[in-house]
């Protein structure tokens, strides 16, 4: 028996453990002369891990008396959390060491944290839920205020931790009142005391973690700490903020949203549906005046919040399906997008003032027109599939009867494509200005020109995800 | 006599866990006001937590209580080190002070 369960938690013990032993390995061998080859190994660990997982997983298994499980749902967003950490870490190494920021805990932290989101999304009981949530947090609020030497990454993880321990609280709380009136701490269980009459005190724990889940995502109106973080956090940081912990929340949302709640998708609907247009108006509007190009990829990022809730909010397979979608080309988009972010540097110091980037289509004509690629997709202008991506969860919002979100969520995403529009403005038509630094790291290079090629070639077919991720929808929601 | 019901423990741990939200959002002095409001809660749930598995005679409750205190340690000990890191950067602790960014 337990063989078996251990089995399927393979993936996870065999990352822990991996952690474990880079950590202890680096601190009796070179400390941080270590962390280059290190953070290269993490990668590699990832991209080999997510391929495997990729490859070998086949029908839903669940582990230790159902608090574990292993579905399609689960694989679809490990494989993109560790694809997208996997190229987060790559793109970091040059960036940090050139700074003296690469320690050797920074791989370490960022697997444990990894092992912490494939717990969450796999979680199928309150308490795997919340030590998936907080491994990954903790290891988060200590990658924020990485530069330690620095008060504004200080600042940035000491409202990170604040905030969070906050968020993880209202969590908790909500826990305590399913556990209590359930009487179980498994989501099974706790579907089956739902019912389809969901009675008071259920509810309230489904608004407590809810509102926690919210904070995780930072879905306005629990969006108050994301601009600072990202602001203050060292840039690799950031991107990787924006990127892996995001599917993570958002897998987890809908994990339990589905797996504990489904029984009421009418009850939560409300509440999504409030909240991704809170986000998407939140994430437009707010970013209009922002200078600082990573507080305003923080609101971008609400913004997506927003629409990736929308297919949520739907409360049906295709809206998961299109909740998967739009995070896996989120997730593409980003990471080109911080490519050229990490890039942004003026006699070797960052550069973060979007004015900066006047006139660049002139210096470097193939940087200026990839990100363009980019800020179009983001934007969600047709060719590009972040249109794809937009249109899915509209699809799905409309088919089951939210008309009214869809039709403010396309005026939401018309506002926000000023910000991403105003980029490329000044990319094209700017002032002259002595602008950027030409010297590119080669594999922000690839980053940034693989993303951009993808955002362009994939509105073909989005490389084939869509199966996987119809498949994961079905998983999930019967 | 009254009888001690689960609804007494109940209002307990809401009283204490409005108790440390507030303190998290009133408070205007010091950081660690917020690390022990942020105790507050978590020690609120606990108490929720036993009373609930105690009155449905199910011991899951308890567990998961011994989680949140390890946790709970954990977290603390994190929020002191980014809180020492902050103060040697900052040479204070005054919520007041965590504005070099704006929000």
């Amino acid at each position: 028996m337990i063989s078996q369960d251990l089995q399927i938690v393979l993936p996870e013990i065999f990352l822990a453990i991996f952690a474990m032993v880079t950590l202890v390995g680096a601190v009796y061998t070179g400390k941080d002369k270590t962390a280059s080859l290190l953070t290269w190994v993490t990668a590699a660990v990832f991209v080999i891990l997510g391929l495997l997982i990729a490859v070998n997983g086949e029908g839903t298994r669940v582990a230790f008396d159902g608090m574990y499980v292993d579905d399609a749902f689960s694989r679809f967003a490990k494989v993109v959390i560790l694809f997208s950490a996997a190229a987060v870490l790559a793109m970091s190494q040059e960036y940090m060491s050139r700074r003296g920021l690469l320690r050797f805990e920074y791989p370490v932290l960022v697997s444990l944290s990894v092992v912490g989101m494939m717990v969450m999304v796999s979680a199928g009981d309150l308490m795997a839920l919340y030590m998936g949530l907080e491994l990954q947090s903790l290891a988060l609020y200590v990658i924020a205020s990485l530069r330690r030497d620095s008060v504004k990454s200080t600042e940035a993880g000491l409202k990170y931790f604040v905030l969070g321990a906050l968020s993880s609280g209202l969590l908790l709380y909500g826990a305590s009142l399913t556990y209590g009136f359930a009487g179980t701490t498994l989501f099974s269980g706790i579907i089956e005391a739902t019912g389809h009459d969901i009675s008071i005190g259920l509810l309230f724990g489904l608004v407590f973690m809810f509102a926690g889940f919210a904070f995780k995502v930072s879905a306005a109106p629990f969006h108050m700490w994301t601009p600072d973080v990202y602001e203050g956090s060292p840039t690799p940081v950031t991107a990787f903020f924006a990127t892996a912990p995001k599917v993570a929340a958002m897998g987890l949302f809908a994990r339990v949203a589905f797996d504990a709640f489904g029984g009421t998708v009418g009850d939560w609907q409300q509440i999504i549906s409030l909240i991704a247009l809170l986000s998407m108006y939140v994430g437009a509007i707010a970013a209009i005046g922002q200078r600082n190009i990573k507080r305003l990829m923080a609101y971008s990022s609400i913004a997506h919040m927003g629409f990736a809730l929308m297919g949520l909010a739907a409360g049906t397979v295709a809206g998961v399906e299109a909740m998967l979608i739009y995070m896996a080309i989120y997730v593409t988009m980003n990471i080109g997008t911080f490519a050229f972010i990490l890039s942004m540097e003026k006699d070797g110091q960052p550069m973060m003032d979007i004015s900066s980037l006047n006139m660049l289509s002139r210096k470097e004509p193939a940087k200026a027109w990839a990100l363009l690629f980019l800020m179009f997709s983001l934007a969600g202008v047709p060719p590009f599939i972040g249109f794809f991506g937009k249109f899915g969860v509209f699809r799905a919002a409309v088919d089951s009867g939210l008309f009214w979100l869809v039709v403010l969520g396309g005026i939401a995403s018309v506002i926000g494509a000023f910000y991403y529009l105003r980029i490329v403005f000044f990319m094209f038509f700017g002032k002259e200005n002595d602008g950027l630094d030409v010297k590119m790291n080669p594999v922000l290079w690839v980053a940034l020109m693989g993303s951009a090629a993808v955002v362009l070639v994939g509105a073909a077919n989005l490389f084939g995800i869509v199966p996987a991720a119809a498949a994961a929808a079905q998983a999930l929601v019967n | 006599m009254i009888e001690i019901g689960i609804e007494h423990f109940l209002v307990v741990a809401a009283a204490l866990f409005v108790i440390g939200i507030f303190g998290l959002f009133l408070n205007r002095k010091n950081i660690i006001i917020l690390l022990m409001s942020i105790e507050l809660i978590l020690l609120s749930v606990n108490i929720n937590f036993v009373a609930f598995s105690r009155f449905n005679g199910d011991m899951v409750g308890q567990v998961f209580t011994l989680f949140v205190l390890t946790v709970a340690a954990a977290e603390a000990a994190i929020g002191l080190a980014i809180l020492v890191c902050f103060f040697r950067n900052r040479g204070t602790i005054d919520v007041e002070d965590v504005n070099v960014m704006k929000g």
